[in-house]
């Protein structure tokens, strides 16, 4: 039977994206941790799309990397090409893409994971979560071995009673064929936590020498690629990057989906889990959307020694044999191999508004999830949680108080708080639209909102901190140098503007004014007036970006201080709803249910309205005036 | 506990001589100082005094009314914070003109006993009253749900609700391009953006000009009285005079051109048009050829034809029912107390009976009925006296001028090439401040509008 194999702080199941940054955080701040998963060679693997970043999920990476975290350096070191989308549109979208190698990507993560001091690295199936007194105290495995540990964190993807289809064809599964963890589900609806059923999507992946690119458009990486790391200075391979290719389905491709609709467990009926609608499977988008005559493909390499290409576009749980037809209808396909067939994934998840917004359970105590089994879809947003957990199970496991990111602070923020407060009846994917103060949650600044914070709980090293105290510093020195630099109405001034199609100046203008003006770049001042001090481009762009836009930028932290007042008003952990005369039904019970933190939190929850705050505000205030004259 | 700055009309309102407009927060003094005209500037005046002037428009200088302003800065005031009260004359129209300047200026809007509850968070309210408190709040709130439901079938969301849907499919696509830059969707042109803007903004400008609801707040329903010189229409105005709720006054400064008189009707401010004409007894139907006064009847938002009970109708009367068939008319029967020689059948005949009121105006009675008549009219019945309309339709107006600011905003910016993501700001705030009419949340809808006009995904 079972057996003590070891003793922890921190035990981390499953190391995909989430469950890798758990575990490294843990360790980092010096808890001893354990990772365990199902088969080691499946760490950080990529089991979708070959790729990381784009809007709100880029900006996701570059908030793990400012925290300490590893998805920023690990894609950085393994990229295959590396494009910064939205360049056209304003600095708080610019987004970071990568291609990642899959392989690499995973057998890079797996080498930092194992020379990581503090972490254990051991492959076994949890089964059964060992909870004493109504508080998580360890897991035990499908092999006896029992682990105990102060905090556990579960990150457990699509392995929860994975089940796998394609046409007709059903079968309990993890994604690509892994062993799923089914008694695991068992052993969370026994402890009282409630799931839902969730489904998403792959496509085929198709042999390189038989596509002919000839039909198809070159997608290239950008020729000086930023990074995701801000350690990141330069990387070798940003000289070789591979191409991507673009497609499009044709009315050839329409026709086979509608003649097999009935094949399509989409529409049969097979498929009982809510998939999200922001990533259809293409028969999805060839009902929904009739009219639209051709959908993109992107063909994607999976990797520098792999011939597998990925579909992008192609989703679908479609039988095998239609799914081949489908592939050879689109131009450049016509003679293409395929290596794996699409199929479409359920899997339970935990329905997130049980969890507090430090990613721990309400109903046990020292359990905490992260990742896709929160309701989340993509590497990204399942990393995100996965750092936040890792944190706060290791604070917990130490004694200290959790860390909650706050919706101005970061697109992680966001997504926990929309988690927790809201909860999500389909797969949650990260939007920019989601965020409030888009313009404040910027891929450019992410180290600003969150370094001082990863340095303050120990995720950040000081030499990278020093790094860091003295960008900020150059970056204000600069901005108050171009503040006390006036130009004069002088033929060089006037010369630079007329060059750019921009007014002449009348009077004395300093350097900041100018800067505001649409058309003038910091490159076009420092021409004139260089920094003394040398910076860096990013130097130069924070400069540029901080003045540019400080009218708007302004105006949302004016928002943000507003509504802050609302996020500092705490409500305390032992309040009864029940009591609390006046409140609306509705209210009270979604108020019971969620047990926001602040009234901030509250305010948020759908189907409370201001009347209810107000008189949960009239209601605190009256607990404060009692508890304070019992206290006196 | 720094807050922001809330105004509300703290009187019931149509009702009494007097309305109170508090204003309470941190700018409360700050924000009303440059509307009151007056020798004492409101920022120099003393806590707790009473200061004599007018509310001017700062836009163009107009008088809105003549006011007695009290200051009283914290705590020492009702909610502990500076608060600002503004005495006007009673009745709709210059409470209504005041409130609607104040939350011009920025300040927000009241929500239903917010004051109080300002009053027991900073202390000023006994601990054993919070439950009371409480109920205030809720009961009011209730209340207030109640009119904007009505409201939210309205005519005014009827409008707004299409412009609404202009902005969001505008502000779907904007977000579609930032978070799906690679997906084969046009990308949101500069000329596209200012198009809808302009489109929006235009009918918004519309609205506030031509909106019945509106135009009655700001302006009062221009009601002609006319009839027979018996029939009796000096004493309906008497007896309108007489139910206490006259405001009978002229509207001081004001630009109103053929107004003299002016009545609150159950808490409807109606203008009368010719008035002084009623008063001499000038027989109306004789001048009806003249043009003038066919052209107040055809300006009228409201005729009363006052008829004699007591008297066959004329010919004159038999003509003007003719012509007034399709108007907004109330046919008022006069001097029930008389014996009935009035062919009733022929004009119920022709009238729908909600339009057909009885009353005698010697006795007073049936007056009620006659309310009730213009309400249903005006606002489908819906209106009652001291009714949050129309403190929310000082707040509509206020939002709707907002609106029209914004979009201008976003005009301007997406014409000096301002990119797209800042411009949305401003498209999401006109969208936000149109819900606030329609009391429509924010939240989830914008998603689901992306994802139902693009097809998206990998």
């Amino acid at each position: 039977m079972g057996y003590l194999a070891g003793e922890y702080d921190v035990i981390v199941i499953g190391a995909g994206h989430a469950g890798c940054e758990s575990a490294l955080a843990a360790a980092r701040m010096g808890c001893e941790t354990l990772l365990l998963t199902i088969n080691l060679d499946m760490i950080a693997f990529m089991p979708c799309n070959p790729s990381v970043g784009g809007p709100a999920k880029g900006h996701v990476v570059r908030e793990i990397d400012a925290l300490g975290g590893e998805m920023g350096r690990n894609i950085d070191k393994t990229f295959i090409q590396m494009r910064m989308l939205n360049t056209g549109k304003g600095p708080a979208v610019h987004a970071l893409r990568a291609q990642a190698d899959k392989f690499l990507y995973q057998h890079t993560m797996k080498e930092t994971i194992e020379k990581e001091k503090k972490l254990t690295l051991r492959q076994g199936m949890a089964e059964d979560l060992i909870v004493e007194d109504g508080v998580c105290r360890g897991v035990i495995t499908k092999t006896g071995a029992e682990y105990r540990a102060k905090t556990v964190v579960l990150t457990t993807g699509t392995y929860l009673r994975g089940k796998v289809i394609m046409g007709e064809l059903m079968y309990e599964s993890g994604p690509n064929n892994q062993q799923p963890a089914v008694k695991l589900s068992e052993s969370l609806r026994k402890l009282g936590i409630q799931l839902v059923r969730f489904k998403t999507g792959t496509p085929p992946r198709v042999h390189e020498d038989t596509i002919d690119f000839s039909k198809t458009e070159i997608q290239p990486g950008d020729e000086k690629p930023k990074y995701f790391s801000f350690e990141t200075e330069y990387m070798e391979h940003a000289n070789n990057q591979l191409p991507c290719w673009l497609t499009y389905t044709s009315e050839e491709t329409h026709r086979i989906i509608n003649d097999n609709l009935h094949r399509a467990p989409m529409f049969s009926g097979a498929i009982e889990g809510t998939g999200p609608r922001y990533c259809p499977s293409i028969e999805d988008k060839i009902v929904r959307f009739a009219d639209k005559p051709k959908h993109q493909i992107f063909l994607e390499p999976e990797g520098r020694n792999t011939k597998e290409y990925y579909v992008q576009g192609l989703s679908t749980s479609m039988p095998e044999d239609v799914q081949l037809q489908i592939l050879r209808s689109i131009p450049g396909l016509e003679k293409v191999e395929m290596m794996r067939t699409g199929y479409a994934i359920e899997y339970d998840a935990v329905v997130p508004t049980q969890l507090w917004p430090s990613l721990e359970t309400k109903l046990v105590p020292n359990l905490f999830t992260a990742g896709q089994i929160n309701g989340t879809s993509g590497y990204e947003e399942a990393a995100g949680q996965g750092i936040i957990a890792g944190i706060n199970a290791a604070r917990k496991a130490k004694g200290e108080d959790p860390v909650i990111i706050e919706r101005s602070a970061g697109y992680i923020g966001v997504m926990i708080d929309d988690l927790v407060t809201k909860g999500t009846n389909e797969p949650y994917r990260l939007l920019t639209s989601r965020a409030e103060y888009r313009l404040l949650l910027r891929h450019d600044n992410a180290d600003l909102r969150l370094t001082p914070l990863g340095h303050e709980i120990g995720l950040i090293p000081e030499a990278r901190y020093e790094k860091f105290l003295q960008k900020k510093a150059l970056v204000e020195g600069e901005i108050n140098r171009l503040k006390e630099t006036k130009f004069r109405p002088d033929e060089a001034v006037q010369a630079m503007l007329a060059g750019l199609d921009s007014a002449p100046i009348q009077n004395t203008t300093d350097g900041l004014t100018l800067l505001r003006r649409p058309e003038v770049s910091y490159a076009d001042i420092e021409r004139l007036s260089p920094s003394p001090v040398e910076l860096t481009d990013d130097m130069k762009e924070q400069v540029e970006i901080q003045t540019k836009y400080t009218g708007y930028i302004e105006k949302q932290l004016l928002q943000v201080e507003r509504l802050g007042k609302m996020e500092k008003k705490k409500i305390p952990d032992d309040i009864d709803y029940t009591i609390i005369h006046g409140l609306a039904t509705e209210a009270r019970q979604k108020l019971d249910k969620i047990r926001p933190l602040s009234i901030g939190q509250a305010s948020r929850i759908s189907g409370v309205t201001p009347a209810d705050l107000s008189i949960l505000l009239v209601h605190l205030e009256h607990y404060n005036r009692v508890t304070a004259a019992r206290g006196s | 506990m720094t807050e922001d700055t809330i105004a509300a009309v703290a009187t019931a309102l149509g009702e009494g001589s007097i309305a109170v407009v508090r204003v309470s927060g941190p700018e409360a003094i700050e924000r009303v100082a440059p509307l009151f005209k007056s020798r004492v500037d409101l920022r120099d005046a003393d806590t707790h005094t009473v200061n004599y002037g007018w509310i001017r428009d700062p836009r163009d200088g107009t008088i809105i009314d003549e006011v007695l302003v009290t200051v009283m800065k914290g705590p020492r005031s009702f909610t502990a914070e500076d608060v600002v009260e503004i005495s006007t004359h009673g009745g709709i129209v210059a409470v209504q003109a005041v409130l609607e300047l104040i939350l011009r200026t920025g300040v927000r809007m009241a929500e239903p006993g917010e004051f109080t509850k300002r009053a027991f968070l900073n202390g000023r309210i006994d601990l054993a009253q919070a439950e009371a408190v409480i109920d205030l709040i809720r009961s009011k709130s209730n209340r207030a749900f109640q009119v904007a439901r009505k409201q939210a079938e309205g005519a005014l969301s009827k409008k707004i609700v299409p412009l609404r849907q202009q902005l969001i499919e505008l502000l779907a696509h904007v977000e579609v391009n930032i978070d799906y830059p690679e997906h084969d969707v046009a990308e949101m042109t500069s000329s596209a953006i200012t198009g809808t803007c302009l489109d929006v903004k235009s009918t918004v400008e519309q609205l506030l000009k031509t909106a019945a609801e509106g135009k009655i707040l700001r302006e009062g329903i221009v009601t002609a009285i006319v009839g027979r010189p018996n029939a009796g229409k000096s004493s309906l105005l008497n007896a309108l005079a007489q139910e206490n709720k006259a405001i009978v006054t002229d509207i001081p400064g004001t630009t109103r051109d053929i107004v003299e008189e002016s009545v609150s009707l159950s808490g409807i401010p109606l203008r009368l048009l010719d008035t002084a004409g009623i008063r001499e007894t000038s027989d109306v139907v004789e001048r009806i050829g003249v043009e003038r006064s066919r052209g107040a009847l055809l300006d009228a938002d409201l005729i009363l034809l006052v008829l004699n009970h007591h008297e066959k109708l004329h010919e004159d009367e038999r003509k003007l029912l003719d012509e007034l068939v399709d108007r907004p008319v109330i046919i008022v029967v006069n001097k029930m107390d008389l014996e009935g020689h009035l062919e009733l059948d022929e004009i119920e005949a022709r009238f729908r009976k909600d339009r057909i009121v009885s009353i005698s105006a010697k006795e007073g009675t049936g007056i009620d009925r006659l309310e009730k008549a213009v309400s249903q009219l005006f606002f489908g019945g819906s209106i009652e006296s001291g009714d949050l309309t129309y403190v929310s339709n000082a707040r509509h107006i206020a939002l709707l001028h907002q609106t029209i600011q914004t979009l201008t905003d976003a005009i301007e910016a997406a014409n000096s090439g301002i990119p797209i993501d800042l411009i949305q700001i401003d498209l999401a705030r006109a969208w936000e401040l149109l819900g606030e009419i329609v009391g429509d949340s924010v939240g989830e809808s914008l998603l689901d509008q992306i994802f139902s006009q693009f097809c998206l995904g990998k």
